[in-house]
Order: C-alpha cells, then structure tokens, then sequence
C-alpha cells in the first residue's frame, strides 16, 4: 500500500503537535508522581475544567491569552485545595488509597462539570486563525503555536527546577523528602505547591487543546490514560523520559491512523506500554534500567 | 474459630440466605430486579476481592472479565435455537478465563501502581477492540438476545421466571461465595494472604509467588466472568460500556465501601452504592454521582477498612 | 543559666517495640557533648528525636528556653537544630553547591551573607570547593560526609546533632573530622556527637553520655574518662 509522502509529513505535525500537548499534560503528573508517590486519577479532569474555565473566561472577555492564564491559574488553585483536602490526610498510608481518593475526585469533578454545563460541547475559539500551505492542505498556523507554547511552558518548568530556589527545594524533597525537610524546607508546603503547579499545568494544556476539539466533561478520560501510558514508558518521575514518550507515542498514532481508523489507532499506545512494561519496566528513555 | 462463633456466623447466613429467598415472593418487581442485580455486582465485587483484599493486588481490568463472560454468553445465546443455558455459562467461562489468562501473563510481574495502571490498560483495549470490531459485538449498539430456559437436555426445560431467575442467581452467587470461602481458607489461600502482608518473604520462603499471583487473577476473572454470564442472561443484552474501564472502577469502590478481605463486604458494598446511587438519583437525576463520589472520598480517609472491616477477622474463621 | 538543649523522659516507638525508655540529657550553649554505646541501643533514635524526625510518645524536648516537643523538623532546623545522619543522605542528583543551597535559601540571608558563608566552607572544604558542580551521588564517602557536615552549617546552627560522622571514614579523614568538631566549638555551635570512635570523643568532648538499652545509664566529664576508662569498658564492651 502507498502512503504518499505528504501525508506522513503531514502526520508528523500532527504527532509533533498533539504530542507537545500530551507532554505538558503528562509532565504534570510525573511530577505529582516523582514526589509524592500519588498516581493522579483525576489530572485528566483537571485538564477539562482548565478547558471549562478557559470557555468561561473567553466568553466573558473576549481574550484567549487571558483565558489561558486565568484557567492555569485559577485550576492551579483548585488543584492545591484538592491536595490539602483529599491527599495530605493520606500521607503515610498505603499508597492504594491515594489512588483511590483521586479516582473518587475524578468521579465528583467530572460529574460536576455535566451537571454544570451540560453533555453538550462548548468550542473556544482560536486566538488567531491563518492558514499556510502544506502541500494541499490548508495547516493551521494556531497548531504550530501550541506545540511551541507547549514547549515554552515545559522548557520554563525545567529552568525553574534547575535554578529556581524553589526548585532546588522540590527536586530535594523528590529526592529524599525526610533530610529535606531536616533541612529546613517546610515540605508540607511543597507538596501542595507542585500538586498545584501540576493541576495547573494539566489546565492549560486544556485551554491550548480546547479549539481542536470540542469541550466537554469526559475529554479528560482519554488524555488521562493516554498521560499515564506515557508517564510510565517515560519511566515515572522522569521529566525528560515523559517528554520524549509522549511525542513517541503520539507520532506512531498519528502514523498509525494512516492504516487504521482513529479509534483503533489509540492501541497503538497500548501496544508500546505492554512492551515496554515487558522489556524495559523502568521506562523506555531511561538511561540504565535500576 | 469457637463453637458459639461458628454457630452464630452460620445463623446468620442462613437467616440472610432464607430472606434472600423470600424476597421476590414479596417485593414489587423493580426492587425483585434491584436485588438480583445488587447478588450479581455483588459477585463481581467479590471476585475482585480474592485480588484486593487477599492477595493485596488492586485490580482496575474485572470490566474486561465481567465484560468478556457477557459476550461470551452473548455468543452462544445468539449460536443456538433454543438458547442453552449452560453453553452460555461454559462460553462466557472461557472466554473470561482466557482473558484473565492474558492478562496474568502481562500484567503479574508488575508491583503496586504498574499492576493497577496496566489492568486498567487492558480493560480499555478490550473495550476499545470490542467497541470497534462491530462486525462481530454489534459496536456501540451491544447485542440483544434470548433469555435461555433452565434446562438439562431431554429432561426439562422451564423458562425462567422473575422468581425463579431470582432464586438460579442466588443458588450461584451462594456457591461461589461459599466455594470462595472455602478457597481464601485453605492452604493456597493463606499463601496468598501471605503474598498481601509480605511479598518478600514469601518469595524468601520458597513459594513461586509469580504463579500464585497468575492463578489468583484467573481465580478472581472466571468468578467475575461468571457475574457477567448472570448479567446477561438477568438482562438480555451485551454492551461495550461494561467492558468500559469506569466499571472496573465502580467495583474497586464496592470492595472499599464494604470492606475488603472480608468477602461479604463487597457484596455489602455493592449494595450499599447501588441503593445510594438509586435513592440520590430520585432526587438528582442524572448527577447523583457527586454526592456518592464524596461519600466515597470521605470513607477512604475516614473509614478506610470499610463498613464491614472490622468484622474482617471474625469473617474468615 | 538553662542548657541550650534540654531532652527530659523520652519514650519513642518504633511500631510495636519500645525503642527509648525515658532518655534525659542536655547540652549547654557552645558545648560538645558526646553519647556513646553499643550498636542498637537507641543512640541514633536520640538524635532523630531532637532532630524531629521521630515523634516521642512521651517527654519534652527544650531548646533555646522553648518547648519544641513534636514541631515538624524543618520548624526545627529553622529554630537552630541541624541534623547530620549516619548514611550522610546528601541530596545524589543536585550538586555540591545545590546541597548546599538547601540549607543556605532562608529568609532573612543575605547575598553577602551567603557568598561569605559558602566561601568559609569551601576553605574549610577545599575538596567541595573544587567539586562545587558535580553531582552529589558521585562523590566518594568521605566527601560526601564533608559535604552533609557542611550543608548542616549553612543553616547557622545553634546545635549539630552529628550521627556517627567517621562511620567507614580512613584516618586521615577522621583528623579532618575533629579539626571540624574543634571549628564548630570555637564558632560556640554546640555539637552533640554520636560515635562508636571512643578516641576521637574523648578528645573533643566535654562530657559524655552513657546509653544502653534506650536508657541514658551514666554521665561523666570527659576528663574523668580519659583517666579512669573502666566505665568506658562497661558500656561498650572494647
């Protein structure tokens, strides 16, 4: 069978681009994982109320840019207040239990959004529209911009845990969270911190998705299981592994919906999970296995 | 366990069993339906409890096995004129078995979160290929089909009735609980509550904790087939949302509610959510599953060994 | 004039077992106090429950004047109490200097401050100095406990709880040890020292605690000791 070439280079945009969001989606939730041991069931509705807010705040003021920051911001919040109340009472026990409280959480967040906006999807509008010419498709420009605003927020993540103060304290707590907070640092704190900071960026990739598709309260279900597929073939905890997975895995998808329809193409996905699980357990892009 | 205890734990289920019985010669039929529904869910939370609360393994793949025994039984009630009812239970036993099978092989290697995260994989993938392989699971739509009679070939054959349905799940779900019991007490099953409390060791010991762990999954899937069988014999029809991962979920809930390690405690559990879900639904509608998710969160935290936790020990004498 | 650190019948659990028995002891401001005992008598449980990171089911702790009983240790670092473990526990993926650092980012420091700081601790630790960018986990032994020594001391302590510090170290390293003990003294950090190295002790201690058993069972100047060491014998069975 030929595929012609455009198109694969076409698709490599696309993997490019949705692996960009996916990244930003699963960053967030390997650095929940990496420091506090907490698999997140309910990133993926944080990610669909960040697109919700973001509705709520374009409607109101007209302003992509704000939406973006206001969702980021105001989820980021919420994500925090999530943590105090549902996880810090964990803290301690079997780690079975943070997974379900979280995939409690999603179940009531999730629920909220139906019974508040109901099943029908809401569209946020694109900041800009243009197109260039990609062969003989019309490429919308809006898409490159979101892989590389997707980059920019990673990109400003990394340079905040390598030489922020307050990076230097959560890669320490990461770590070994007993001498760091021997060391002075108020841990409690952190926690709260990075869940927030992973609640929020799970929003914003959110806001960035959203003009793709449409939104709705169960877009958070796929992703979540797509950004766990990826965390663990990136190697849990491993910030750079996550990256790399997310824009492996969504550029074999986009290749593989070539062949097969879309709604097969996400076993693809799965497919690199069970070998990487049966072959490299601590993850793909780990250097050496542990 | 002492005499009095023993005499007393059997009072009790007999007194539970005769009142099971009983109920659809005096309910309405909605609640008859209710009640046999909350025996299969039942069932499908105690097969998961051989993994949760026994083993120690939390399971997030028994919509795949639940799911799998309800086509399987799909496949043979749609095979044959008249519907046989023990081809279907013998199909949807396989094919439930058969995954479990292939899901152990992959999946039991792995500790902790990766177990859990990779069952609740599969159960998408099986989602995701019967959702799509419309041809032959009818896709999004299911399958609808015959309810069979209870029949033994060339000797009888009687079409069942709300009541006698009723009393043919129960008989089932009894057996299992009562096998079950039997299982989680004899040698093996210690072995595995051993695997629970420290794998280590247990591996320390001598004993081939990868094939306990392997029979363990089959175990609790051919049971959660069997619940899926029930399912579609109870309600005639076959659909992907069961296979759906939120399934598995909702059963993970059963265990906590109701107390894991216990057996019963599921069954309590799936009771209690069902009757929950249906009494906030009334007032509610459709979103009756926030209240039921805080109540949730608030028994993990606050109440974490379940309704029926305490009674664990005194259960599995 | 009331001790730098008061610690009055302890009692610590560690699940079921019954690790210390209502231990007491203090330290004056500026002093060096040494604990000594045999293995798995609850010498490092003392420290860890100063230190904060085990909570007593029972006794008062007392530092600078104020019951600090059950704060969370980083109240506790911040309060004056620096704790050095005895598997050292640097930080294995950041840097010397970002170790360091770790102690150093406080409120209230300033840049001056912190330059001077680090610069005083690469003089003392010319060997940090020169590694101040590698990695922490690919630091030898005896580097590494340089470096959990001096990451304690950025954070300006009042009192080093110091667990077993020559713990697998060479001699030349244990000299370097004392020369630190000595710095600390001088600078009037009180130093409270776990050890297994009776020499090195009764050199830089004043007074010594005796523990067995989870229970302090003698208390001695130090110069008593390095007379008469048939209670040394006792107690440590050398």
């Amino acid at each position: 069978m030929e595929i012609p070439l455009d198109q694969i280079l076409i698709q490599t945009i696309n993997g490019i681009v949705t692996g960009m969001i996916l990244a930003l989606v699963a960053s967030g939730l390997t650095l929940i994982f990496g420091i506090m041991d907490v698999v997140n069931f309910a990133h993926g509705e944080l990610f669909m109320l960040g697109a919700y807010v973001g509705v709520l705040i374009l409607a109101a003021s007209g302003n992509f840019w704000l939406a973006l920051v206001g969702a980021t911001f105001l989820v980021g919040l919420l994500g925090g207040m999530v943590y105090l109340t549902t996880l810090r009472p964990l803290i301690g026990r079997d780690p079975l239990t943070t997974i379900l409280a979280t995939f409690g959480v999603s179940l009531v967040l999730q629920n909220y959004a139906l019974w508040q906006f109901g099943p029908v999807a809401r569209k946020i509008q694109e900041p800009f529209t243009g197109h260039f010419t990609l062969f003989y498709l019309e490429y919308p420009y809006y898409r490159l911009v979101i892989a590389g605003l997707a980059a920019a927020i990673i990109g400003g993540l990394w340079l905040f845990l390598k030489y922020g103060t307050y990076g230097i304290w959560i890669r320490a707590t990461t770590q070994d969270r007993v001498m760091a907070q021997a060391m002075g640092i108020p841990v409690p704190w952190v926690l709260t911190a990075v869940f927030a900071i992973g609640s929020g960026m799970a929003a914003a990739s959110g806001v960035l998705f959203g003009p793709l598709v449409g939104v709705n309260y169960a877009m958070g279900t796929d992703w979540v299981l797509k950004a766990f597929i990826v965390v663990v073939v990136g190697g849990m905890g491993n910030l750079g592994g996550s990256i790399a997975a997310a824009i492996f895995v969504s550029l074999l998808e986009a290749y593989a919906s070539l062949v097969v329809s879309p709604a097969q193409s996400v076993i693809v996905s799965f497919v690199v999970l069970i070998l990487t699980l049966l072959f490299r357990p601590t993850g793909l892009f780990v250097p050496t296995p542990k | 366990m002492t005499q009095r205890r023993l005499l007393v734990y059997w009072a009790g289920f007999t007194v539970i069993i005769a009142l099971l019985i009983v109920a659809p010669l005096v309910l309405p039929e909605f609640w008859r339906r209710f009640l046999t529904e909350i025996l299969i869910w039942g069932l499908l939370a105690m097969s998961s409890d051989i993994l949760i609360g026994y083993t120690g393994m939390v399971s997030f793949g028994h919509s795949a096995f639940f799911g799998l025994g309800m086509y399987g039984a799909a496949a043979a009630l749609l095979s044959t004129r008249p519907p046989s009812l023990w081809l279907a239970l013998a199909y949807g036993l396989v094919a439930a078995a058969g995954v479990a099978a292939f899901v152990a092989y992959f999946s039991t290697r792995l500790r902790d979160i990766y177990f859990a995260i990779t069952t609740l994989i599969f159960s998408q993938i099986f989602y995701v290929i019967i959702f799509t392989a419309t041809a032959w699971t009818g896709g999004e739509n299911g399958l609808n089909f015959r309810r069979p009679a209870l029949a033994i070939a060339g000797l009888f054959s009687v079409p069942f009735d709300p009541a006698t349905l009723h009393w043919f799940v129960l008989a089932v779900v009894t057996a299992s609980y009562l096998l079950l019991r039997r299982i989680t007490q004899s040698p093996f099953g210690m072995v595995l509550q051993s695997i629970r409390e420290n794998e280590a060791r247990t591996r320390a010991i001598g004993y081939p904790v990868e094939r306990y762990k392997i029979v363990a999954v089959m175990l609790s899937g051919v049971f959660a087939g069997l619940a899926g069988v029930l399912y579609a014999i109870q309600n005639q029809f076959a659909a992907p949302d069961f296979v759906f991962f939120l399934v598995s979920g909702e059963v993970v809930i059963y265990n906590v509610i109701g107390g894991i390690g216990t057996l019963v405690g599921p069954i309590v559990g799936a009771a209690f959510f069902l009757l929950l879900r249906e009494g906030f639904s009334r007032f509610l509608t459709e979103y009756y599953l926030i209240p039921v998710g805080l109540i949730f969160i608030a028994m993990v935290i606050f109440l974490p060994q379940g309704l029926l936790g305490f009674a664990r020990r005194w259960l599995n004498r | 004039m009331e001790p730098l650190l008061k610690v009055d019948g302890i009692h610590t659990f560690y699940g079921k077992s019954h690790i210390l028995h209502g231990v007491s002891l203090a330290v004056g401001r500026g002093e060096v106090v040494g604990l000594l005992g045999r293995n798995g008598v609850g010498k490092s449980t003392t420290l860890k429950a100063i230190a904060g990171l085990v909570h007593p089911s029972q006794g008062e702790v007392w530092f600078d004047e104020q019951a600090v009983t059950n704060l969370p240790s980083h109240r506790l670092a911040r309060l004056g109490i620096a704790y050095v473990p005895e598997d050292r526990r640097i930080f294995p993926l950041l840097t010397v200097l970002e170790n360091l650092r770790t102690g150093l980012d406080r409120h209230g420091v300033t840049k001056a401050r912190k330059t001077e700081l680090v610069d005083k601790v690469y003089a003392y630790f010319p060997v940090l100095g020169e590694r101040r960018n590698q990695v922490g986990g690919t630091l030898s032994g005896g580097e590494q406990q340089m470096l959990a020594i001096a990451r304690a001391m950025m954070l300006e302590p009042k009192i080093i709880l110091l667990d077993e510090p020559t713990e697998g170290l060479m001699p030349r390293m244990v000299s370097l040890i004392r020369e630190i003990i000595d710095v600390l003294h001088r600078e009037t950090v009180a130093v409270l020292l776990v050890e297994q190295n009776v020499p090195l002790t009764l050199e830089t201690c004043e007074r010594i605690y005796f523990i067995e058993k989870g229970e302090v069972r003698h208390h001695a100047p130090a110069s008593e000791l390095r007379v008469n060491d048939a209670v040394i014998h006792q107690y440590l069975g050398v």
